[in-house]
């Protein structure tokens, strides 16, 4: 185990955890802010690969293909809102999540249909291909230093937007007492659909620039819902800063988890033995992590103030 | 007489009478049909003990099917072949896991254990998919089936068919029996405000977990009998998509009523059975379904058939 594979990983880590971010934002936001439980939220990260693929058969370009892209997923977030999303609000969480849950399974469907069943790939932008020398053994690809700048970039905007902007201050006030605001004159309703659209839009654009690195194919939000979960639980309901640290944090153990796990183990049980149980407690590292976290912290690591 | 009884005879002496007018109308492949309905009507039951009577909405309950399923392939294949043996063993491992999980997850309630669960279940999925000596991602197809007292009996047809819904009928009269005991009750009442619960001196987590066990338990054995009836087990069967079918079995059917789990069961296998036949994407219809019965249709089937309840819903 060498530092430079350290290294990389590290950086793969760090990358994975910033696309989780992306994703679990707009849920905790979703959730803190109305109470909703999106199970459709992975979906969206679908929807967004998906687009960025289409998009850039038919304009032959990424960049064009982007915004087209990321219109699009806040289109269909915001037609999703109206036409579902905005009647469960006051309904019970498990209504909401059937609802939600039937919704994953047509989309699933329906990208199978209109895309096939099996994988696609898309290549990276010319401008981002190759990779760049970071140490004397370490070449590193632009593509993935360019995600790992985005996120961090979408982060630090998030968390700003949400400190310091009016909208911000909207936000984390409808969170605690959305009745207050409300009777103070602020549109709850539209404050909600801002909200909703651009935790779709987070949620696409994860997906967008996933598609390069990852196999497009249906389903593929599933999984990553499920851990965007284990991050809003590690980090706290409804808190923006805790789940970017859960997010960083839940990427970079499960990266080195599942590279260094069966080496580790191997330390300790014979090789044999460490082969068969390494990628299984791999795989487990981070629910572990979240039973731990539930046991000493039941709130999340930074739990949103006020939230109940 | 109670209606509920009524609607769940009615039910059950259907199914009793099936193997002898299955033959005569010539739709022996139904009986298969049956089986899996059965199984699915089996793990409904215990998941609605805990939502429908419990309220604490679950989102991991396949992964107990998934337990009680590899615990007994494995036990198949180091020769274990004694149905009531494997029963103890696929009871013993459900529990145990159910107990450690549960534990964790009742100590948070709402949203919060829905995600829980739904995490705990992803990670019994995932372990299922790493055991490379039973089959892995592909699953495990099985060479010797169990026995009852050394008779291969329960193994395939008409002796399979009785076995699983003999079990059924004991699942259906225990959770009836469960929600209207003592602990039921109180069950009931740390569902609709359990710091009422507690404040009458009951120890409402401790309710809860034991619920989540029994549950788990009822679970496990769906899955013994599903390893049983398909001669074969993947870690598909403890997929997160099942755990949802499984919501929308006892939604479907009515939260916490007698009958529901069972109507919403079989509802969901006899149309996908029935849409996928007509429409191979029928998914493209199902989903969409799924949505507006949320919107449209409350209190479930069990509503349609028995308007005025009297099990009361979530």
């Amino acid at each position: 185990m060498s530092f430079t594979l350290f290294l990389i990983l590290c950086l793969n880590g760090l990358q994975y955890g910033l696309l989780l971010f992306l994703i679990a934002a707009g849920l905790t936001l979703v959730f803190g802010v109305m109470g909703f439980i999106n199970l459709a939220h992975g979906v969206q990260y679908m929807v967004g690969a998906y687009l960025i693929f289409a998009f850039t058969a038919l304009t032959g370009n990424f960049w064009s293909a982007l915004i087209l892209s990321l219109v699009m997923a806040l289109l269909i977030g915001l037609l999703l809102e109206y036409a579902v999303f905005r009647h469960l609000y006051e309904r019970s969480h498990l209504d909401q999540v059937l609802a939600t849950f039937g919704i994953i399974i047509f989309l699933n469907e329906l990208a199978k249909v209109l895309f096939g069943p099996a994988t696609l790939t898309i290549a990276t932008p010319e401008i981002l291909s190759g990779s760049i020398q970071l140490t004397e053994q370490l070449r590193y690809p632009v593509y993935r230093l360019a995600t790992i700048g985005v996120g961090l970039a979408m982060a630090i905007a998030l968390f700003l937007t949400i400190s310091y902007t009016r909208t911000g201050m909207l936000i984390r006030a409808g969170s605690t007492t959305p009745e207050m605001v409300a009777a103070l004159g602020v549109n709850i309703k539209q404050l909600f659909r801002i909200v909703f659209g651009v935790g779709a839009m987070l949620a696409g654009f994860a997906g967008i620039i996933a598609a390069p690195i990852f196999a497009i194919e249906p389903g593929m939000g599933d999984n990553i819902l499920i851990i965007a979960f284990v991050v809003i639980i590690i980090g706290g309901v409804g808190s923006i800063s805790g789940a970017f640290v859960a997010a960083i944090l839940v990427g970079l153990i499960d990266t080195l988890g599942r590279s260094l796990a069966t080496e580790l183990l191997s330390f300790v049980f014979d090789s044999s033995v460490a082969n068969q149980i390494g990628p299984a407690l791999a795989s487990m590292l981070i629910y572990i992590l979240m039973a731990a976290i539930l046991v000493f912290r039941p709130k999340g690591l930074l739990p949103a103030k006020g939230a109940s | 007489m109670d209606r509920g009884v009524l609607i769940g005879g009615i039910i059950f002496g259907l199914l009793l009478a099936m193997p002898v007018i299955l033959p005569i109308v010539g739709a022996n492949y139904l009986s298969g049909l049956l089986i899996k309905a059965m199984l699915l009507a089996i793990a409904a039951l215990s998941l609605d003990l805990i939502i429908g009577h419990g309220g604490m909405v679950s989102l991991g309950h396949a992964a107990f099917i998934g337990i009680g399923a590899y615990a007994t392939a494995i036990s198949l294949e180091n020769g274990i072949e004694e149905i009531l043996l494997l029963f103890l063993i696929a009871l013993g491992a459900t529990a145990s896991i159910a107990l450690v999980t549960g534990v964790l997850a009742l100590r948070t309630s709402g949203v919060y254990f829905l995600m829980i669960t739904l995490a705990f279940g992803q990670m019994t999925f995932f372990t299922l998919t790493s055991l490379a000596a039973y089959g892995g991602d592909d699953g495990l197809t099985l060479w010797s089936l169990a026995t009852l007292f050394g008779s291969d009996i329960v193994q395939e047809g008409e002796g399979l068919y009785f076995f699983v819904l003999v079990i059924l009928i004991f699942t259906w009269i225990g959770v009836w029996r469960i929600s209207r005991s003592r602990f039921g009750r109180v069950l009931k009442a740390a569902r609709d405000n359990p710091k009422r619960a507690e404040v009458m001196g009951y120890p409402v987590a401790r309710y809860q977990l034991i619920a989540y066990v029994i549950a788990a338990c009822i679970a496990g054995i769906s899955g013994l009998l599903l390893v049983q009836y398909a001669e074969f087990v993947s870690p598909s069967i403890a997929a997160w998509q099942r755990s949802g079918d499984l919501i929308v079995a006892i939604v479907l059917g009515g939260l916490g009523s007698r009958n529901g789990a069972i109507l919403g069961a079989f509802f969901i296998v006899i149309m996908e059975e029935f849409l996928s036949s007509i429409f191979h994407e029928w998914r493209l219809i199902y989903g969409p379904l799924l949505v507006l019965l949320v919107l449209y249709a409350k209190g479930g089937l069990s509503d349609l058939i028995l308007p005025k309840s009297s099990g009361g819903g979530a």
